[in-house]
């Protein structure tokens, strides 16, 4: 059949049950699902008889860490819904969670899965019936009709615009170094390889700009998730409470206080923020405190932002250590507080240690220094421009792998022409980019085009 | 009807470069074959340049070698110059190219075809086509005779109802003075073939001694003496130069003030011209603002004098060809011997063919080279082999031989031919490939010359070759891979002394290989390794430094084989597919697509016509079982 890849995609609606599922479909589904789920019985997957529910975790495959509970199910071709073998994954339903499994089903090579991709599959290996035949060929015909590039206008006609100006620029690179193959003897101006290289340079740039935009836009979209953390009673709640000028967490002298995971939404210059305050990370007796310190650990995986609490006023001791560990799994920035008293020993040392851009001293109760962590938010929300310059963003997953892909592309063909080789070799990068950037604009090779028109029908899903 | 002379299994209209080929390859491979020819003093005739390959066609000529055809010998015996073009641009766009001497190419080809074995080479007019019941039986002679065969190879070039023009000067005639066949096309067209009126042109011919070289930059072969076909052993050749020399303003002002008088642009010519061979005066008027064109001052032959100005390819009045020459550097006193002319002439659409070559209604027919809408001596010889193989196995039984598009240029050639058919006399370029790595000039045997051996036409003499050759590459693979060196000093001031950066650690040769400034000699002198041919030299070189882009090639041709493979059955009914655009419904019906691959490069099949007939196939499937 027609399916050799192995997609993967959420099929539960994202972010709004309380349980989600990451589906994984193709002859590799046991291979993908294996390398980042962890049965707690020690067995792989593959050791149960099809579709027999499996208790474990999964785990990220760079840092080994823990992303989340779940339940996972082997159902052997053909007895599943797309008759090839699939992996279903059930874990927790929020966003955060369903996003890390997806993108960690694709580093594991499973490829995105279109709309309509596990459908479509269902039906071409025979698993729906004859009469559901005609409807999906009324789908595909009415379709055809309006093409897919004239639908890509109507839907995001600026970013179908921006492509296609990419794409052409790709072209023109390409047909100059195919004129040269082609009449090598003939007196038409050769582009030289710096030319290639800044052409490839530029609009390698300009996709990475629409990725950083896809980003921004995903924050802006769904608020950035963050995470105060620290140990008891360095200032995390009075953080909150600074960022949110109002009472809103118990603010106490004594440490452990802060039972409960709080979570806020406040509004920096347009970017919306979900703000967790949490319990102190530490190893207590109490058993009120340990809820607390599970429920970081638990509300961390949903985290994108880490931000990461010290008593400036007091020197770095173990505990301390072992929050910065836990903030560098993610993005994180560290804030000394206290700033009011005197900090400059312990802001210097960790400056040395992390870098200025990711240190800031402020001080939670007197708000010196705030100013300065809105300006450092704003900065990773939007990067170096400050501001979402054009507006023009990828809303779609898949979309944006495809530009992951294509930006690869060109990095594999400037690294090319800087080893020095041939145009042959350069071309085939190159080329690739440009059926990357087709396969989201509809100008692309037909195989691709096909599974695109194919995402639109939904029977049976 | 007129009288019953012969019977043969093959007849092969026209004794160009595509007719050759065929004819060879059906008589090579059993089949009682005759050659059809207006004029046996022109057998293999060139009647436009006097060179074989460059980028694309020199693949061809290789491909055609490895798969026993004749093309690639010959040309390396009648050459006066080699090159080897592209050398900058890596392995997969090296190109051969050679000057030919083209008395002498016919006259190797012409003895070559005389003692073949089962062929017979003869000078007719054939006028008529004959088709019984959807079948070809033969063809019938200007004289009344007639000869039949189970299939017919068209191979007419640019001879179907040709005609000449140049200035007022307007007359049916091929090229060089020969016959144009003037009742063929009528044959055709009453058989049902739909034809095509394509154009092409050729430049003037001047006498060499009337040039003043001294103007002109010369242009030598290289040192290194190469050969197209790889059985043959020529390593010395004397190498005689070409000249380059440019248009000027003076040049273009002439032709600008007498374009009236040329056919191209008074409107005498009738048929579509190639994009990519443009005549000076297209030239002039579609870039104007460029201030000078090159143009090559290429030998026709050893015993000629005559000289071909390759780029000024004209339809101008033959005292304005005169007058602008003259305006030239090196030229300004030059003798012209034969005017340059446009010609226009029919040719099948080749949609009307299977990818075997054959016609779709009329069994039996087969069609190749410029009367199937391409250009080029190369390009013919391609679809003549292809051809004159695939009349063979249809009277032997046997299922069509078919290059795929990531197996040979040749493929992709035939392919696009009866794929998306032509409007444009078609010329092969590198870029109409997208399998380019794989498909490279040095590699044409290891990818095609089994297969012509399982065909039939590879003899033990060229396989020993090969086998040989592959035998000694592969040993040469492995050894590399085997041999490790460690980081150690002497190791080390070696590899400085080849230009290379020293190890840290212990690594194998072919890793290092794989290096840009690190080659096989190099390796060989530090490392005390075998010598290697140049060829096998080279084959390892590409093997280490392009395994990486090589296998992202295959694995696109993987992926796309997918499509590729399903095959779609004879007997689909497009036209009462009613989700089909009415559009791919017609073409899909008018070019039988042998696979889902094929019908996907159809122009106007979307990729939602795509799903419709896999949902179609899918259907077929199921209801059947």
């Amino acid at each position: 059949m027609m399916a050799e890849d192995t997609i993967s995609a959420v099929i539960t609606a994202l972010g709004q049950g309380a349980v989600g599922i990451v589906r994984i479909s193709g002859p590799n589904a046991l291979a993908v699902s294996g390398k980042l789920f962890r049965a707690a019985s020690g067995k792989n997957l593959a050791d149960y008889s099809s579709h027999t529910m499996v208790y474990g975790h999964i785990y990220d495959l760079q840092d080994n860490s823990l992303v989340d509970e779940v339940l996972a199910v082997y159902m052997d071709a053909p007895h599943s819904y797309t008759a090839e073998d699939v992996v279903e994954i059930q874990c927790h339903g929020s966003m955060q969670a369903l996003r890390k499994i997806l993108s960690l089903t694709y580093a594991a090579g499973a490829k995105p899965a279109e709309r309509g991709e596990f459908t479509k599959r269902a039906f071409l290996n025979g698993r729906i019936d004859l009469t559901q035949a005609e409807a999906v060929m009324d789908i595909i015909s009415s379709r055809s009709e309006a093409s897919l590039k004239l639908a890509a206008r109507q839907q995001n006609g600026e970013l179908a615009g921006v492509l296609h100006n990419l794409r052409r620029q790709l072209l023109d690179i390409v047909v100059c170094l195919e004129a040269a193959i082609d009449y090598p003897e003939e007196d038409i101006e050769e582009i030289t390889f710096g030319e290639v290289k800044k052409k490839i340079l530029e609009v390698g740039a300009n996709i990475s700009d629409l990725l950083n935009n896809a980003h921004t836009g995903r924050i802006l979209r769904d608020g950035l998730r963050t995470a105060i953390i620290g140990r008891p009673n360095v200032g995390k709640s009075s953080l909150l409470n600074a960022l949110l000028k109002e009472e809103r967490a118990i603010v106490s002298e004594y440490a452990g206080t802060t039972r409960d995971v709080i979570e806020e939404q406040l509004l920096i210059d347009g970017v919306p923020l979900v703000l967790s305050d949490t319990a102190g990370i530490r190893k207590s007796d109490d058993y009120v405190e340990q809820l607390g310190v599970k429920k970081t650990l638990e509300l961390l995986k949903d985290t994108e932002l880490v931000i990461c609490v010290v008593d400036g006023n007091e020197d770095l001791i173990a505990e301390d250590e072992e929050i910065f560990k836990t903030a560098a799994t993610r993005p994180y920035v560290i804030i000394v507080n206290k700033s009011d008293l005197n900090v400059a020993a312990t802001f210097d040392i960790l400056k040395q240690r992390f870098g200025s851009n990711k240190v800031i001293a402020l001080s939670a109760k007197t708000g010196v220094g705030m100013d300065e962590l809105f300006d450092w938010l704003k900065s990773y929300v939007y990067g170096d421009k400050g501001t979402l310059s054009s507006g023009i963003y990828v809303q779609n997953a898949r979309h944006e792998e495809l530009l992951r892909q294509a930006l690869q592309s060109l990095t594999d063909a400037g690294q090319a022409v800087s080893d020095g080789m041939p145009y042959d070799c350069i071309i085939i990068d190159v080329r690739r980019a440009i059926n990357l950037l087709g396969e989201i604009t509809g100008d692309t090779i037909p195989d691709e085009i096909i599974n695109e028109i194919f995402s639109r029908f939904c029977i049976g899903k | 009807m007129g009288r019953i002379t012969e019977v043969f299994d093959v007849i092969v209209i026209g004794a160009g470069h595509a007719g050759i080929e065929a004819a060879l390859a059906a008589a090579r491979l059993g089949g009682r074959t005759l050659l059809a020819t207006l004029s046996l003093d022109n057998v293999a005739l060139m009647p436009c340049n006097p060179s074989i390959g460059g980028p694309a066609k020199g693949h061809l000529v290789r491909e055609i070698d490895a798969l026993g055809g004749q093309m690639g010998i010959i040309a390396d015996r009648a050459c006066l110059q080699m090159r080897l073009l592209n050398t900058g641009k890596g392995y997969a766009v090296h190109a051969l190219r050679a000057q030919e001497d083209k008395r002498w190419y016919h006259t190797l080809m012409k003895e070559i075809i005389e003692n073949q074995e089962s062929l017979a080479l003869k000078q007719l007019m054939i006028d008529r086509l004959l088709v019984r019941n959807g079948e070809v039986v033969g063809v019938e002679a200007e004289t009344g005779e007639i000869y039949e065969a189970s299939c017919v190879i068209l191979a007419t070039g640019t001879y179907l109802r040709s005609r000449i023009v140049y200035g007022s000067v307007n007359y049916s005639c091929g090229p060089n003075g020969l016959r144009s066949a003037e009742k063929l096309s009528y044959s055709l067209l009453d058989n049902g073939l739909e034809l095509m009126r394509f154009k092409t042109g050729t430049p003037a011919r001047i006498d060499a001694l009337s040039i003043d070289y001294g103007k002109m930059e010369v242009q030598y072969g290289d040192d290194v003496v190469r050969n197209f076909s790889f059985i043959s052993d020529i390593t010395e050749r004397e190498q005689i130069p070409c000249w380059l020399t440019y248009t000027n303003e003076n040049t273009h002002k002439i032709i600008r003030d007498n374009l009236h008088l040329s056919g191209m642009f008074n409107g005498m010519v009738e048929g579509v011209g190639p994009r990519y061979c443009p005549s000076i005066e297209s030239k002039v008027v579609r870039f104007a603002d460029k201030e000078r064109n090159q143009l090559f001052i290429e030998p026709e032959g050893t015993h000629t004098r005559e000289m071909y100005v390759q780029g000024m390819s004209s339809s101008l009045p033959a005292d304005v060809q005169l007058k602008f020459m003259k305006t030239i550097p090196g030229l300004e006193h030059c003798q012209m011997m034969r005017a340059g002319y446009a010609i226009d002439y029919d040719c099948l659409d080749p949609l009307q063919l299977n990818l075997s070559l054959e016609h779709k209604e009329i069994k039996g027919l087969f069609s190749a080279g410029q009367s199937n809408g391409t250009s080029g001596y190369e390009e013919a010889a391609a679809q003549g082999l292809i051809a004159g193989i695939n009349a063979m196995r249809k009277i032997k039984g046997l299922d069509p031989f078919v290059l795929r598009r990531d197996e040979a240029y040749i493929g992709v050639l035939i392919d696009d031919l009866v794929t998306k058919g032509t409007d444009e006399p078609y010329r092969m370029m590198t870029s109409r490939s997208e399998y380019r790595l794989l498909l490279r000039n040095d590699n044409a045997d290891l990818r095609l010359t089994e297969k012509g051996r399982v065909i039939g036409l590879v003899d033990d003499n060229r396989y020993n070759i090969f086998k040989e050759k592959r035998t000694t590459f592969e040993r040469a693979l492995a050894q590399l891979k085997k041999i490790n060196i460690g980081p150690r000093d002497e190791n080390n001031s070696k590899l400085r002394a080849m230009g290379t950066a020293p190890l840290r650690n212990g690594n194998n040769l072919f890793e290092l290989l794989r290096r840009q400034e690190v080659t096989y000699s190099k390796l060989q002198e530090a490392f005390s390794l075998p010598g290697l041919s140049e060829q096998v030299a080279e084959q390892v070189e590409i093997y280490a430094k392009y395994e990486g882009y090589i296998n992202k090639q295959r694995e696109e041709v993987e992926r796309i084989l997918r499509i590729e493979n399903k095959k779609l059955p004879s007997d689909i009914e497009y036209l009462a597919i009613k989700e089909l655009s009415s559009e791919a419904a017609e073409k899909l019906a008018k070019i039988k697509p042998s696979s889902l691959g094929q019908a996907s490069r159809i122009s106007g099949v979307t990729p939602a016509d795509i799903s419709v007939l896999m949902i179609v196939l899918e259907m077929k499937h199921q209801k059947g079982s």
